[in-house]
């Protein structure tokens, strides 16, 4: 299992995927906006997406949980 | 000359206009986002006005709130600084039509300017070199392989109305080009609702250097000398110095004398800067741009001539002649953004500032929008100070500049400050032979 955690304070801009899709490890989950400037948040294994915890117009805190991955 | 001006910005050009406004003894009047409350540009106003929520489109965006204000404290001029409304014609326009000095140039310059496509056009007629490219948005992604098969490969996807960098990406096969296409945009009308996109040839290994022009409220247009700003992340400067270590007095001559044509071009008033893309190997050059507006970068500018650009915008506005004799650079300085970002993949960072501890010393200019133990808040640019350094020749600007970034010390959040030292001590960029893909070269490395 992988928990997937905003790296800073940001709004989410655009969700990708939903929760069962099957992802890679490099694939887009969430694009983030902060500071006028995308992040795109990735998958960093292979693996289903068994939880998604934001939605579109979300603020998050840096450590919140955006994904979970097993 | 009035006697009060509104600065419709924030952080740090909102206390450097503020500054001059003051110095001049004229009544400076802010307007500030709840998210800015406390930060020092409010304090240092002789007013302060409220406008709205965080979010740009309901704070620093909304015209008719920043005419409210302007209404409300009785301003009599607009300085919009750089960036939210300074481009915007329309609110230049709105400013004029409410019987106030808009302290910009005349709304049918940002207008003609603002549009890539028009400003290329015009640049042509007024004899000023041009990158080979295409003069009409291209409606879809056929049209741009065609295009692009035409021009030559790598090109540069740009968007019409856009700025910053955002939606620009440079294509080196068909492949790369299709994907990029969609993304520019998508992004090209998210970010400047103008989905119009433009294609040119892409200079590999090209310096990016500016000429600051000045257009008197006689008409005359002048040009003080130019600013490298080659040194960015994401196609966004983060270093900037003058004069430009790529120039030689030959080409700065032409570079000068085609910034001054584009300027008369437009009948332009007040202070603009022309963008260049220049291929250091050719000592040839294209234009880029033109931002009517201060620049960002203009404090390198008035440490190498003396001259306060923000006085000579608000006598230019009121229609008098300048405060200055001579425009001859003396020595070299260089500017650095401090950004709230970490210094490894500059992504943005923000956060409460526990400590902010600013160098001093003799040659050393610092620009800032915060102070300890603010806030910097997700809603605007990671821009935190400039941090400028003025030498007698280029060896000790960077000497200077090594002891100020070493002596500056930020805590709390990440900042880009460690990426200065690494750049101050980079071979390539010491050697002054850089080219805008020197940070991604010192990234790979």
């Amino acid at each position: 299992m992988a928990e997937v955690r905003a790296e800073m304070v940001a709004n989410v801009w655009k969700v990708v995927v939903s929760e069962g899709d099957q992802v890679a490890e490099g694939d887009e989950l969430v694009v983030l906006e902060s500071m006028k400037m995308e992040i795109p948040v990735v998958a960093d294994a292979d693996g289903t997406v068994t939880a998604l915890k934001v939605a579109e117009g979300d603020v998050v805190q840096e450590g919140d949980l955006i994904a979970v991955i097993e | 000359m009035f006697e009060s001006v509104l600065v419709a910005n924030r952080g740090e050009i909102a206390s450097r206009v503020i500054r001059t406004v003051r110095a001049m003894g004229l009544k400076a009047i802010a307007v500030y986002s709840e998210a800015d409350a406390d930060l020092p540009f409010v304090a240092e106003a002789d007013e302060a006005v409220l406008l709205g929520p965080p979010q740009p489109a309901q704070s620093y965006l909304d015209i008719d709130r920043v005419l409210e204000a302007a209404r409300r404290t009785n301003a009599q001029a607009i300085h919009p600084g750089y960036g939210f409304l300074a481009e915007n014609a329309e609110f230049a326009e709105r400013v004029i039509a409410q019987g106030l000095a808009w302290i910009g140039p005349p709304p049918l310059a940002i207008a003609r300017m603002g549009d890539k496509i028009n400003a290329r056009n015009l640049m042509i007629e007024a004899g000023v070199p041009v990158s080979a490219g295409v003069w009409e948005p291209v409606p879809d992604v056929a049209t741009a392989v065609a295009e692009a098969e035409r021009i030559g490969y790598p090109v540069m996807v740009k968007a019409a109305g856009g700025g910053g960098g955002i939606g620009m990406g440079a294509a080196r096969d068909e492949a790369e080009l299709v994907k990029m296409y969609q993304t520019a945009r998508t992004r090209a009308e998210r970010f400047f609702g103008n989905p119009d996109i433009l294609l040119e040839r892409y200079v590999e290994r090209a310096r990016h250097v500016e000429v600051q022009i000045l257009g008197l409220a006689d008409g005359t247009v002048l040009a003080l000398g130019e600013r490298d700003c080659s040194v960015q992340r994401r196609h966004q400067k983060i270093v900037e110095e003058t004069p430009s270590p790529g120039v030689s007095p030959e080409l700065r001559a032409r570079m000068l004398a085609a910034a001054v044509r584009a300027g008369e071009a437009v009948g332009y008033r007040g202070a603009g800067t022309v963008e260049f893309l220049l291929d250091s190997a050719a000592q040839d050059f294209v234009f880029l741009e033109m931002n009517t507006r201060l620049q960002v970068e203009h404090p390198i500018t008035e440490l190498v001539t003396g001259i306060d650009l923000v006085e000579q915008q608000l006598l230019i506005a009121a229609g008098e002649p300048p405060s200055f004799t001579s425009t001859e650079p003396r020595g070299h300085a260089v500017e650095f953004r401090v950004y709230a970002e970490d210094p490894q993949r500059f992504l943005p960072n923000p956060g409460e500032i526990k400590i902010w501890e600013e160098p001093v010393g003799e040659g050393v200019r610092i620009d800032a929008g915060y102070a300890e133990g603010n806030t910097v808040t997700p809603f605007y640019d990671p821009l935190l100070a400039k941090l400028c350094v003025h030498g007698t020749d280029r060896p000790a600007a960077l000497r200077r500049a090594g002891q100020a970034v070493a002596a500056f010390r930020i805590e709390g959040l990440k900042t880009n400050l460690p990426f200065f030292t690494e750049l101050l001590g980079d071979e390539e960029f010491v050697a002054g032979t850089y080219d805008t893909g020197l940070v991604d070269r010192m990234r790979r490395r």
